[in-house]
């Protein structure tokens, strides 16, 4: 932070563009200045006699700067999430969201004490290209589908007509106010009706980041969440139209009937189109996921342009890229879910999460440098006031008048707590800054004002309600969220009810809500999963694919809970085998072991045992793969560009000879409380991992229902099992297995390396 | 049209189901002529070819059994009454009958008994327990032909083991309310009619 000063002074030679974000700027900045020093260092022998020695150590910040202060700021808020929680006591009592505000405006306020001016760091551009939209895939990503749906006629009230009214009833008594008010005759009596009207909608709306950093912490139940965090994102596109709406006509000074008129048409347009780009990117992802089963690599890659691109379509065209972003999201996850490598599936969640976690501290601390920012400022109290109190009132007014008419048509109405939590919780947040950062200056001559009324109300809204909703959640004893993963029974029983409920629908002759959503699921299954998805795993119903995912998900608990105490297992083995019911005494089993952990190991050794463990040691592998894989992504990548490929030799173990199946899962398994090698053992049951063999009776392994064809290029990761190596299969399948260990232990870039485990010991 | 005449609701039909199953005059008189219409052979009663005829019944998985719920032990025929009285189950519970702790017997649409009449679709030799082998047929039903025995009978052993906390290898009701106690049963379990 100390060279920031006088660092700055080298890019502040540069007049500031009005409009242009610092990274353009510092561009021109650097391009300039690079050019005088390749000018200066030409050889002088024309000018001068003297030679400069050769510079053995030089400074060139230009080269670097705008990567350079990226990098310091992200890594400036990693830092500070980081801080945060090593303070428990604080971090419990103040939401983060405050706490980076407050480290921004100290930095703001450093910078400006060095002498500098504040770097224009948050500017439209930045903020609604870079760091906005991960939050918002993140968001879509993982968006709850079956709770927003149910609720989503709810959300949409609030959303359209809650913030129509927000806009409307802060914009007009707004104007009234400064009409009649007293004290600064002049200043305030310019104010036309139509900028008071923008200002509204500009504050209006809620913040989707602003819920989520607060709403996080406080883990309210899921109805609230969904409640609030559905009305903060869909309440863009109403946003979206008012703004433009607003802004033509300020210039022109009036807003005629025809006008509203083409306003709703807009609204329908913005919102509908929005989605509708969104779902096209969305199905596209989807599509090309299908084909990735060669190329597991780039798959989150698909993921992440794709979305991205819905989301520039979106705002080239005025649609609403947040609902864009959205739709994209929940349309392309089930499917691409269906059809990526267990690896991708945990990259894309952790990138996923990584961005948006950055962005939104990046957005935090932004928010506080630019307040420390005074040019921007013009404090009026009249009008800052009135802007706070107008928008509780307006909130407040407009979830209770909603509330009213929607519990007529809700079948779980709600409470009188539940609308205090709807209301406390619109938080406003960046997007309203950003918003009226971008307001020109010549049709808007308040713009200053509305900015320190903007930011007055942010900070009043995530400081004071971002603090106190946490101790009135508990005072108040609202539901929380239930912490507890779905069981299998939840899963089957709600299958079960809602085919009860379509029934019962159609009986009445009703054509209600389950009748729909049964017509949409049946649609979705006969054609659109038949070419979203790849091979079978398009005919694999919900129930199971839930199972299955479940039973991994137990395994690799147990492995971690339980990892020491498996060898000790095959000594029961034989007796499971023999004994199908669970009559096994008790003090058999493991003694350290729970009562509940025994049953769940007993039910999945009951009719899985060998290939369960060996899913399991695969996942535990895989798992600790996925993370050298990125790692590896990352490592390989810089090697292609500096085009060293015989570093690559040095980082991995050179391939093994491709001996017989034992050594190769032994390598893998490379837990050394493992097994003992026997190379010969083949057949020995309760000790090697012999898996059913197709030929057994009961193998039911995901390899059997995914029908896998007989060709040895065959998908990798797909059910993360091997075949049995028995001495009767032929060499095919050996090498087939080889494959599908190598493709485990992560291809890689270079498809003709060998069997590489870069980091394993 | 005429032999319908003996079969016109009355006004103290209208009361009394109001009164047993909670349902507005509204709404009664549109269900009836839901099952007016439904009734093709026009006697006052509907038999299972009546149900089976709804065409987005057939394609349901749990069709069958839901037909079946409707009809009381043994007979093969549903008057207006019992038919009402198993649309009961779903009405929404509304606010005010929840602080009805007074009440003689619990309305139909109470959340046990919304359960109760889940469990009883699983539960069809009535021995108020879901074996496994009731299990593994619903599951049976819904997952279709394509996954293989041995894959559903993990699922139910599973399913059971979850929910079994007294060891009996079965789903009592207990364990069943137990099991769903997560669940927002009112608000699955309800069909908003209109008034």
């Amino acid at each position: 932070l100390l060279l920031l000063p006088p660092l700055l002074q080298v890019s502040s030679t540069q007049p500031p563009r009005k409009g242009c974000g610092s990274v353009l700027h510092a561009v021109a900045g650097a391009s300039s200045s690079a050019a005088d020093v390749t000018n200066h260092h030409a050889p002088t022998n024309e000018s001068g006699h003297q030679k400069k020695p050769f510079p053995v150590l030089d400074l060139n910040y230009e080269h670097v700067q705008t990567p350079f202060e990226i990098s310091l700021w992200v890594l400036l808020a990693s830092l500070m999430k980081l801080g945060f929680h090593l303070i428990p006591r604080v971090s419990n009592i103040v939401p983060e969201s405050c706490l980076l505000i407050v480290v921004g405006l100290l930095v703001g306020g450093l910078i400006r004490l060095a002498g500098e001016e504040v770097p224009p760091v948050m500017n439209a551009e930045v903020f609604f290209l870079c760091l906005l939209p991960p939050i918002i895939l993140d968001a879509g990503y993982f968006l709850p589908i079956r709770p927003f749906m149910e609720n989503l006629g709810t959300i949409l009230m609030f959303a359209v007509v809650g913030t129509l009214w927000n806009a409307f009833f802060i914009g007009g008594l707004l104007f009234a106010v400064c009409q009649i008010n007293p004290g600064y005759p002049l200043e305030l009596h310019q104010l036309e009706l139509l900028p008071c009207l923008l200002f509204g909608s500009i504050i209006s709306a809620v913040d989707p980041v602003a819920v989520l950093a607060v709403f996080e912490e406080i883990h309210i139940n899921e109805l609230l969440h969904i409640l609030v965090f559905g009305e903060s994102l869909l309440n863009d596109a109403v946003t979206v139209v008012l703004y433009h709406l607003f802004e033509e006509y300020a210039g022109a000074g009036t807003v005629t009937v025809l006008d509203g008129f083409l306003g709703i048409m807009s609204f329908l347009v913005v919102a509908l189109g929005g989605v509708l780009v969104g779902a096209i990117y969305g199905l596209l992802a989807a599509f090309t996921s299908r084909f990735t089963s060669h190329m597991r690599v780039i798959e989150p890659l698909f993921v992440f342009v794709y979305s991205y691109m819905a989301y520039l379509s979106a705002e080239m065209f005025h649609l609403s890229g947040i609902m864009a972003l959205i739709a994209c999201g929940a349309v392309m996850k089930p499917y691409v879910e269906a059809n990526i490598s267990h690896k991708s599936h945990t990259t894309i969640k952790y990138f996923l999460k990584m961005w948006s976690s950055v962005s939104e501290t990046l957005i935090f601390i932004f928010l506080g440098v630019a307040t420390v920012d005074g040019k921007h400022h013009s404090w009026n109290w009249v009008f800052v006031t009135a802007t706070v109190i107008l928008c509780l009132v307006a909130r407040v007014m407009g979830v209770v008048g909603l509330t009213y008419i929607i519990n007529k048509f809700r079948i779980v109405k709600l409470t009188t707590k539940d609308q205090f939590i709807i209301a406390y919780g619109g938080l406003r947040g960046a997007i309203a800054f950003s918003l009226g950062f971008l307001l020109d200056e010549v049709h808007f001559p308040k713009k200053d004002m509305f900015l320190t009324a903007i930011i007055t109300v942010i900070f009043f809204t995530v400081f004071v309600q971002g603090m106190t909703i946490k101790p009135l959640v508990e005072l108040l004893a609202v539901k929380k969220k239930q912490e507890a993963k779905r069981s299998i029974n939840e899963e089957i029983h709600t299958q079960f009810l809602d085919h009860l409920l379509t029934g019962i629908e159609d009986i009445c002759g009703h054509y209600g809500h389950h009748h729909w959503k049964d017509k949409l699921n049946r649609f979705n299954k006969k054609y659109v999963k038949r070419c979203l998805i790849a091979g079978d795993r398009c005919e694999e119903p919900q129930l199971i694919a839930f199972y299955h995912k479940m039973e991994m998900k137990q395994a690799i608990e147990l492995v971690e809970k339980g990892g020491a105490k498996m060898p000790a297992i095959p000594s029961t083995v034989s007796m499971q085998n023999i004994q199908p019911k669970k009559a096994v005494p008790q003090e058999r089993m493991l003694g350290q072991l729970s009562k509940g952990k025994e049953e769940e190991i007993r039910n999945i050794l009951r009719t899985n045992l060998q290939r369960t463990r060996q899913r399991v040691k695969q996942l535990c592998y895989s798992l600790t793969v996925s993370y050298f894989y990125l790692l590896k992504c990352y490592i390989s990548a810089i090697f292609c560009c500096f085009q060293i490929k015989e570093m690559n030799n040095y980082l991995t173990v050179p391939a093994a000879p491709p001996d017989s199946p034992t050594m190769c899962r032994a390598r893998l398994a490379s837990d050394p409380q493992a097994y003992s090698m026997k190379p010969t053992a083949d057949d020995v049951p309760t000790i090697h991992v012999d898996l059913a063999s197709p030929q057994s009776p009961d193998s039911v392994n995901l390899v059997d229902e995914l029908k896998k064809k007989s060709e040895p290029t065959s998908d990798a990761d797909e059910g993360l099992v091997m075949r049995a190596p028995s001495q009767n299969r032929s060499e095919e399948s050996d090498r087939e297995q080889q494959k599908l260990m190598r493709c485990l232990s992560d291809p890689g870039p270079n498809a003709d390396e060998d069997e590489d485990e870069p980091f394993l010991p | 049209m005429g032999s319908r005449a003996s079969t016109l609701l009355r006004e103290e039909e209208i009361e009394e189901i109001k009164k047993e199953t909670g349902f507005s005059h509204s709404q009664i008189t549109r269900l009836y002529s839901r099952f007016t219409s439904l009734d093709k052979g026009e006697n006052g009663t509907l038999s299972r070819e009546d149900f089976q005829r709804i065409p987005e019944l057939a394609i349901n998985p749990l069709g069958d059994r839901i037909i079946n719920a409707f009809f009381p032990e043994g007979e093969d025929q549903v008057n207006f009454r019992g038919f009402m009285r198993t649309l009961a189950h779903f009405r929404p519970i509304e606010d005010n009958e929840k602080n009805k702790n007074a009440a003689p017997s619990e309305p139909l649409n109470s959340r046990t008994n919304k359960l109760l009449f889940a469990f009883r679709l699983y539960d069809l030799d009535r021995d108020d327990k879901i074996s496994r082998d009731e299990l593994l047929q619903v599951l049976r039903m819904m997952v279709g032909v394509n996954i293989s025995d041995e894959q559903l009978g993990s699922i139910a052993d599973r399913t059971i083991q979850e929910a079994d906390t007294n060891g009996d290898n079965s789903i009592s009701f207990n364990e069943f309310m137990k099991v769903l106690e997560k669940v927002d049963v009112e608000q699955k379990m309800s069909i908003r009619f209109l008034h």
